[in-house]
């Protein structure tokens, strides 16, 4: 029996990479709960637009990297972040201006516009492929890690080493910020209300003087951001793919549902109930039990529930458990 | 006299008959229905039309407020109280007719724009911001407001009491007269020249309907015109300075509440007896 060194263990294999996974995910469902909650639609077309904003990130990375201008320590991504958000912003305009905007004018069903973000989806895809290919990008720089495995070893004389690595970190601390100015915009400032007002009762809203022109673009604009900000945390964390994030679509999906689309504060949640499932079911118990087992009793085989090549089934059960048995998600959100 | 062919034979002979110069003008004033709308501040004046390409719900039915009055509308079910409602805040296709307010014809604005014009319009149903505080419903009311609201906030709550107790509850946690009172207060954050309310007492309990009738009494007599329409007419009419009765979308009976509670056929027809 061991307590601290099967929880060092733990923290190292499933806490801390769960906590950075499920801050990207939350992320990534807040920016499809708020389209769902304004929009009125499921955008199939957020993976790819995450996928085209971190691709703008990397190449202004790339860019300032050839200037040999960097952040020290930190990752020269963050620098470029903000080139990316805006791109990412006249992206979404433009394709609100072009593609939804006269769907939206025809009072079109949402499903219709759930179709036609699949249009959009496929045309993204395209262009990020067409611009960076379709392999593997790393554009991480800086300092790998905050504490490295064996520089805790050596800190607490644990047999079990915690490495954090910096854009875990980074990912955190940058999420944390994200969602505190999110809630603080729609609580606190008269654009952020008239978001919420426009979500609550569209009819109402109207009356009420709020131009839906307007609440539509700035939700665009807050979705470009943070659809932007989770892609290149996520691409910082693992490494950037554009068939990666194509697939980050179910995750993100599953979190906002479970969390209960339309409610950011769900979407967080479920971002976190994903990952922490996925990372837990996926992981291979052995290590940790060995330390907490009774003497003789260590298992033998890797107590691995799920191979890490299923983890996108993880995802699918826990949504199929919502949708049995909550339907409206954890946190009251519409129902689906 | 009146024969066809054989019509006006006899007047040709001049020698019994002289039709040179003879008069036809006669005169026949009033359609026997006063709409008193002479000094009306919103009228739906002579309205006819439906929803989209329908039918037409609405035929030649006039709606007016007076200034610092109350206008009810009322009829059977079906009549079109409602959509003679939203036919006056431009939610009807109308084919005919027009919509003045204070003397300015607003027939081609949209809601929104009759808002910023001074209409508050309360609807039937769905009539708050359910996941907001009551305090936030209000602001939103004000939306189109630059200025500070502040007063008007207070006003409200001088005006619904309950609502300053509940400022911070979400609004859709309110019983249904609460609700009522928050979907008022709503309206009335904008500093509106005339309040439009559609039923505002449906589907609450005798006493609530009451007191929510009180509150509109002290609404009015703040000097805004309110136009509203009511399943509960015996009570509606009783505190109206004018009814409107119509039936399957036509002006049926006009006249003061009084005249209308009094009124022998009205009171057979639509207040049982």
């Amino acid at each position: 029996m061991d307590f601290l060194n099967a929880l060092v263990a733990l923290s190292n294999f499933v806490l801390v990479p769960a906590i950075a996974y499920g801050s990207q995910l939350a992320l990534g469902a807040l920016g499809v709960t708020l389209i769902y909650g304004i929009l009125r639609f499921s955008n199939f077309a957020h993976g790819d637009t995450m996928a085209f904003g971190t691709m703008v990130v990397i190449l202004f990375t790339w860019w300032f990297q050839s200037m040999g201008i960097t952040l020290g320590p930190l990752p020269t991504a963050l620098l470029a972040l903000p080139f990316g958000i805006l791109a990412c912003m006249a992206l979404l305009l433009v394709t609100d201006r072009l593609v939804y905007r006269f769907y939206r004018e025809q009072k079109a069903k949402p499903v219709i516009l759930v179709i036609v973000s699949m249009g959009v989806m496929f045309i993204l895809n395209g262009v990020v492929r067409f611009v960076l290919g379709p392999d593997d990008q790393r554009f991480a720089d800086g300092e790998r890690f905050i504490i490295t495995a064996r520089e805790f070893k050596q800190m607490t004389g644990l047999r079990e080493g915690l490495a954090l690595k910096s854009t875990q970190g980074i990912t955190v601390v940058v999420a944390i910020i994200a969602v505190a100015l999110l809630f603080w915009f729609l609580n606190r400032t008269r654009t952020g209300k008239s978001m919420r007002a426009y979500s609550d009762n569209e009819d109402l809203a109207l009356l009420s003087g709020i131009n839906p022109e307007r609440v539509v673009a700035y939700t665009w604009l807050i979705v470009a951001a943070l659809a932007t900000v989770a892609g290149t945390l996520y691409g910082l964390d693992k490494s950037y793919k554009p068939f990666v994030y194509f697939q980050l679509l179910l995750p993100i999906f599953a979190s906002a549902i479970v969390g209960g689309l339309g409610s950011p504060v769900g979407a967080i949640a479920g971002g976190f109930v994903i990952a922490f499932s996925e990372v837990t079911i996926t992981y291979a118990w052995k290590k940790v039990l060995t330390y907490l087992a009774p003497e003789g009793l260590e298992p033998s085989g890797l107590v691995q529930l799920l191979s890490t090549d299923y983890k996108f089934a993880v995802s699918f059960v826990i949504l199929l458990i919502v949708l049995l048995f909550r339907p409206t998600g954890l946190f009251r959100g519409k129902s689906v | 006299m009146s024969g066809g062919e054989y019509d006006d034979r006899g007047n040709k002979d001049l020698t019994i008959t002289n039709p040179a110069g003879q008069g036809e003008l006669g005169a026949h004033p009033g359609t026997g229905q006063a709409m008193d709308t002479a000094s009306a501040f919103l009228i739906g004046d002579s309205m006819t039309g439906g929803y989209g390409k329908g039918p037409d719900i609405l035929h030649d039915c006039t709606i007016a407020v007076n200034p610092g009055e109350i206008a009810v509308i009322v009829g059977p079910n079906g009549a079109g109280k409602s959509t003679a409602m939203k036919a006056v805040f431009g939610m009807l296709d109308l084919r005919q007719g027009s919509v003045r307010l204070d003397g300015e014809d607003i027939t081609d604005l949209s809601p929104q724009d009759r808002v910023v014009k001074g209409m508050g319009f309360v609807p039937q149903t769905s009539n708050i911001f359910t996941s907001m505080t009551v305090e936030e419903n209000l602001e939103m009311g004000a939306f189109i407001r630059r200025d500070d609201f502040s007063d008007t906030m207070a006003q409200v709550y001088d005006l619904f009491p309950i609502l300053k107790e509940k400022r911070r509850q979400p609004a859709g946690e309110l019983s249904g007269g609460q609700r009522q009172q928050v979907a008022v207060g709503r309206a009335l954050m904008t500093q509106p020249k005339v309040l439009m309310l559609d039923e505002p007492t449906a589907g609450v309990s005798p006493i609530v309907m009451d007191e929510l009738f009180d509150r509109i009494i002290e609404v009015s007599r703040t000097g805004i015109p309110i136009l509203m329409v009511e399943q509960n007419a015996r009570q509606a009419l009783a505190i109206a300075d004018r009814g409107y009765v119509l039936v399957q979308g036509r002006n049926a009976y006009t006249g003061t509440g009084k005249q209308l509670l009094a009124d022998p056929e009205v009171r057979q027809s639509f207040l049982g007896g």
